[in-house]
Order: C-alpha cells, then structure tokens, then sequence
C-alpha cells in the first residue's frame, strides 16, 4: 500500500451505549481529498477522531500507509490535524507552536528553524513567526494551525470544521488556499465540514454520512446527479431537492408512471426495478424548474401560485403552491436572475423529466435515467 | 432638511447637558467618598499596627491615633532581638524552611490531582472526586490526634516533616478542586493537538497545561503560601525547641514570655512577618488578573 494510503476496515464505536459509528468501511487513495458531511451528530468529527488516534475503535481496523494503526498512538500514525477552534499554544510564538512537534520529537533545533521556515514561506507567515496567537487574526491563527500541520510532513492531514470559525468572505479565501495547498503538496486529506459548497468545492471524493453509516461515496458532481438514496438526493445541494409522494401506476422497460397528488409524471427510467403499486417518492431540484421552455414531450408543466419570494440577486427562489405535485407543502424553484414574481401570482413551471429523481418505499434511488441528463439544467 | 441645518442645532442643549454634567461628577464623587470611607475603615487596624511599631509601649494603649507622639525605633530593634537566645531572622528563616517546600509540594501535587481528575477517566472517578470534596469539608481538628500520633509513629515530631510531607499528597482538596474548575472551563483541543504533536500525557500537562493555567497555579502557591505563613496550630502541635519555631509561634511567645508584653515589640515584629506575604502577594497579583489564555482558541 502506498504512503497515504488510508483504509478504514468495519469501523464501529460505541459510547457507552450508544452507538456513534457503526461499521465504516472506506478506502481513501493517495492524494485524495475527501470531505466527510453530514448534519450534525452523523458521526463525521469522531471518524475523523478514530483516523487521527484520539479515539480508539470499538471495532474494525485502521491501515494508514500499509500499516495497522488501529491502536498506535496519534503521534506515530503519520498524521496531523487542524482543530476546529485552531488550538494552538497561547504562550508560544507562532514558530514555536508550528515547531512544537519537532521539538519534542527531539529534532535538532536548526532542522525545526529550517522546516518552520520552509512551512511560514508556503502559508506567507514570515513576518509573523515571532507574534503571539493572541497578535494574529482568525486567518492568520487557521494558517498557522495548518503550518503546524505542514512542518510534521504527514502522510494525511486532518481538518476537523477548519474554517468554521471564520467570517464568510474569509472562509471563502481560506477555501481556495486550502485546495491550492491540497494541490501543491499532493497530500492526502481528509477534510470534516457541514459546509456543502466546501464539500462539493474542495472535495475530490466526498463521502455522506449519516447517524453512524456511511450513506453514499462519490465525486461531488455524482452525489448531486445520481443520490444513491432519499438522504443524500436531501443533503446534497441547496435548496434541499423537492419530494413528492406517489404511487407506481405502470412500469415498461425505459419508463414508470407515478400517480402525484393529482396528475400523473411519466419518468423515464431504465431498470427500475418497481411494480404498479408501489409507494415511491419523486425528487426535482429547485434549480431543474425553470419557466418559459417550449412545448415537450419530455418536459412536465405545472401551475403554481407564488406564495413568498426570496430574492439573492443572482438568482431568485420562488416557494410554489403547486396542487399537482403535492398536497400539502411547497415546491421551491430556483430561478436564475432576478425574476419579476409577486406574491399570490401564478407561475408556469417546466421541469425536464430526465432530471427527475425516483426514490422506492426504503429510499433507495430506483432504476437509473433513460436520457443522459444535461450538464446545464 | 439641508446638510447645514445640522451645524446651527447644537446650541440649544447647551444648559441640560452641564447639569447631566454636574450630576455625573456629584454622582461620581459620591461613590468614592463611601468606598474611600470604608477602605480607610477596614484598613485602620492594619495602618494602626504599623504606626503602633513606632511608637513607645506605654503610648500604645494611650490613643487611637495613628500618628506616634515619641516615634522611636525600640519596639522594631528590641523585637527584633526577642526574649529569646535567636533573633526574630531565625524565626522568619524557619517559616521559609517549611513554607517554600510546602508550597512547592502542593502546586506539583494539586496540578498532577487536579489533571487527572479533569482529563481522564477512571473507575470510580465521581466516587473518588466526592470523597476529595469530602475533605474539604471536614473539620481540620478532626484528625489533629490520629495525625499526631501518625507522625509520633515516624518519629517527626520537632521536625517539619509533618508540616508539609502531606501536601505531597494533594491533601488540600479545595486547591484540587480549584484547579479542576479551572481546567473544565477550557476545552481539551489544545491538549489533543499536543497529543499529535507527540507529547505523553506528562508532556502535556508540562508544555500545554500548566502555561496555560497558570493563574490558578499562582493563586494555589499564593493562598497556600499566605495560609502557611499565618498558621499557628500545626507548628505548634509538631514543634516543640525553640530554635525551629516559626514567627507565628515566636509572636506568640513575645506575648507569653514577659509579663508586661511589650506590645510595640511584638507589632512591630507582626508588621515585618507581613512583608513576605505583601510581597508575594504584589509580584503575583498581576497574573490573577491576566489570563494568558487570550488568542488560543476562536476569535
């Protein structure tokens, strides 16, 4: 197996008794960066908290580089890890903090000085390396907790929230300096966050977790395109995907035919292994509705009255009274641009049914799509 | 409305605003003339003793006055010298012989205690914790005889063994309990990253933990060092010679030995046995007030 190399074999653990993980099998390649998500209480800090040592596993085994780490100690694993709430030494000077580990390593001091200094270069830290954490912004303290990370050259390194304590136009900086960093050092990573655009921006492969197991693993675009199930077609992307409840009135071999609240969606779907009958619920994202699109066969149209409009400037979310699709409940659309809606109008709505997502009784995604869906909605 | 008119508007405020004014500073000089009062109350005592060490003995008991009408320099010299074969030097190096150690122990002993009950988990740890809490409450004269004759047993009487081998042991619960207060109010991040940078727990605890902490392991030695220096009961139940009493015991024995105390002496004496704590007490105030804990977690 390969430096930075991480498999995670049947990982289970329990507090007490409570099940927080509950067998995670996951292979990480070197150099990936994978962002665990999941809405809170999934279970994706203590993941990442067995991967880093400082919890040990109820059960399964852990393989970083080849080797068995499942009971080494942290220090030893080959890792390093940036906190969520940074934490670094207050009473020491940003390069001693970014050297501690070295020190106690026992590395000669003009090695740690050299690396430390290697590390500030990277992260623009120079002018700073004598300061106080407390002289240092929420940026500043965040890049130092990752020069921290870089002067122990670590197989993987370890981001738990990393910038969730940062104002949004910093986060947004950090995030690009994060994967410029992924890219220059070619490192494997594994990155927590609740943050979707993190998750889908940063990610090369991001895995959903949800109360304990993994839900769906995936290429960012993939977890958007084809949710394995009802959670992940949820969590991933926002707003949340609308979900109707229906009823299977026919199947053949490229369609199936839900009965919605009033009306009825022929979807095309292969290998949909469903029968007449059957409950299902039917997925559209807000962003795959659009007005004004001619006349198709392969385009449903509803009619909806606009009940409250949320304007965001470059696009616009329409929360729709729709009696087609659903009973109770709204339907949001996402609109691009700044569309000239009022409350209490009514609004044609066009959805594309290849866009269309089909979820069985379990949750489960049914069949895959007929027409390859279009890059653009 | 013209950006103009803003300019001409402020005049006609002008006599309200000098009676807000004057309210304030009445307000204002209120308040400090009651705290000064009572400052200059509770301090009488101690401003009394220290011009009382100035003054002759039979003027002492003559006015309440602070200032001396004889001041002279007999009580500070004549105390200083003692009733007794050692002068008051003696007296003052025995209460550091037993107080550094004693104050040295217990900082090391709490810390180790209080860490381990803050951070780690052990079988029975509430059990062990309430027990701790325990101590605190109980009565110190409790176990003065079964202490005694514990010390009799290992042949430390008229040592100062007795006085502070104990606090090795992380005996003062309430020191434990202080700190383990402390150490809850931070989260444990900085701990953990300590621990993927390599450290052992005994590392952490070093490296992480005890800088970080350290107003409350000031404030430990503090009270301890101050609670030492004013003890009476212990040096006087294990000392018995002369030459290794401390200056509580000594200050006692200015009053027993003569018949007529000389009472100048012996507040002179109880003046220079404050200096050490005053001293200790200014050097570390700073660190009471300023946590250096600022800047190490979210901002």
């Amino acid at each position: 197996m390969a430096r930075g190399e991480v498999q995670l074999r049947g990982i289970t653990k329990s507090f007490g008794a409570v099940d927080v993980i509950k067998g995670v099998d996951l292979n990480i390649a070197p150099g990936e960066l994978v962002v665990f998500v999941g809405p809170s209480g999934c279970g994706k800090s203590t993941l990442l908290r067995l991967i880093s040592g400082l919890e040990m596993p109820t059960g399964g085994s852990l393989h970083i580089g080849g080797r068995d780490v499942t009971l080494t100690h942290p220090a030893k694993r080959g890792i390093a890890m940036v906190f969520q709430s940074y934490a670094l030494y207050p009473h020491m000077s940003v390069a001693e903090n970014m050297g501690f580990g070295l020190k106690i390593a026992g590395v000669p001091k003009a090695e740690i000085q050299a690396k430390v200094a290697a590390a500030a270069e990277i992260l623009q830290l120079t002018h700073l390396l004598d300061r106080k954490p407390r002289a240092l912004s929420g940026g500043q303290r965040q890049r130092v907790a990752i020069g921290r990370c870089i002067v122990r050259q670590p197989e993987v390194f370890l981001f738990d929230e990393p910038l969730s304590n940062l104002d949004a136009a910093l986060r947004g900086q950090m995030r690009v300096e994060i994967a410029r960093l992924h890219a220059k050092l070619d490192a494997t990573m594994v990155y927590v966050t609740h943050d979707q655009v993190e998750a889908m921006t940063l990610a090369s492969k991001i895995v959903v977790l949800n109360a304990g197991k993994i839900e769906q693993i995936g290429a960012p675009i993939e977890l958007y395109r084809n949710p394995a199930n009802l959670f992940v077609a949820g969590f991933i992307g926002s707003p949340s995907m609308n979900f109707m409840k229906g009823k299977v009135v026919a199947t053949d071999e490229a369609h199936v035919a839900v009965r919605l609240a009033a009306g009825t969606l022929r979807l095309p779907r292969r290998n949909a292994a469903t029968a007449p009958g059957s409950s299902v619920t039917v997925g559209i994202r807000p962003e795959h509705f659009s007005i004004g699109e001619p006349d198709s066969d392969d385009i449903a149209f509803f009619e909806g009255e606009v009940e409250l409009v949320e304007r965001l400037g470059g696009e616009t979310l329409a929360h729709l009274r729709v009696p087609a699709l659903a009973e109770e409940g709204l339907t949001i659309v996402k609109l691009t641009g700044d569309a000239p809606l009022r409350i209490g109008s009514r609004l044609r709505i066009g959805v594309r049914l290849s866009h269309a997502h089909l979820f069985d009784a379990d949750g489960r995604a049914v069949g895959t799509p007929s027409a390859k869906i279009a890059v653009a909605a | 409305m013209s950006a103009t008119d803003f300019s001409a508007t402020p005049a006609t405020p002008a006599t309200p605003r000098r009676d807000v004014a004057w309210m304030g500073r009445f307000n204002a000089s209120l308040r400090y003339g009651v705290l000064l009062l009572v400052g200059l109350i509770m301090l009488y005592p101690l401003l009394w003793m220290v011009a009382a060490s100035f003054k002759p003995n039979h003027e002492i008991f003559g006015s309440i006055g602070l200032w001396p009408q004889e001041p002279t320099l007999d009580g500070v010299i004549s105390g200083w010298r003692t009733g007794t074969e050692y002068s008051f030097a003696t007296y003052l190096f025995n209460t550091f012989a037993f107080i550094i150690p004693k104050v040295v122990l217990t900082v090391i002993s709490s810390v180790l205690v209080a860490y381990g009950f803050a951070r780690f988990n052990m079988p029975g740890k509430r059990i062990w914790f309430a027990a701790m809490i325990g101590t605190i409450l109980l009565p110190k004269s409790v176990l003065l005889i079964p202490q005694y004759l514990m010390f009799r047993e290992l042949g430390w009487l008229d040592t100062y063994l007795p006085l502070y081998v104990p606090c090795a042991f992380a005996t003062e619960g309430f020191f434990v309990f202080m700190i383990v207060q402390f150490l809850r109010g931070f989260p444990p991040d900085m701990e953990e990253a300590a621990v993927i940078d390599g450290c052992n727990s005994l590392q952490v605890l070093w490296h992480v933990v005890v800088p970080v902490i350290m107003p409350a392991v000031i404030s430990v030695a503090l009270f301890q060092f101050m609670w030492s220096m004013n003890d009476f009961l212990y040096p006087l139940i294990y000392l018995s010679s002369v030459e290794k009493y401390p200056v509580a015991l000594a200050l006692k024995m200015a009053i027993d030995v003569t018949e007529a105390t000389a009472w100048n002496q012996v507040l002179a004496m109880s003046t220079i046995a404050l200096v050490p704590s005053l001293v200790v007490f200014f050097l570390a105030q700073r660190y009471f007030v300023d946590g250096i804990t600022s800047g190490s977690v979210k901002g």
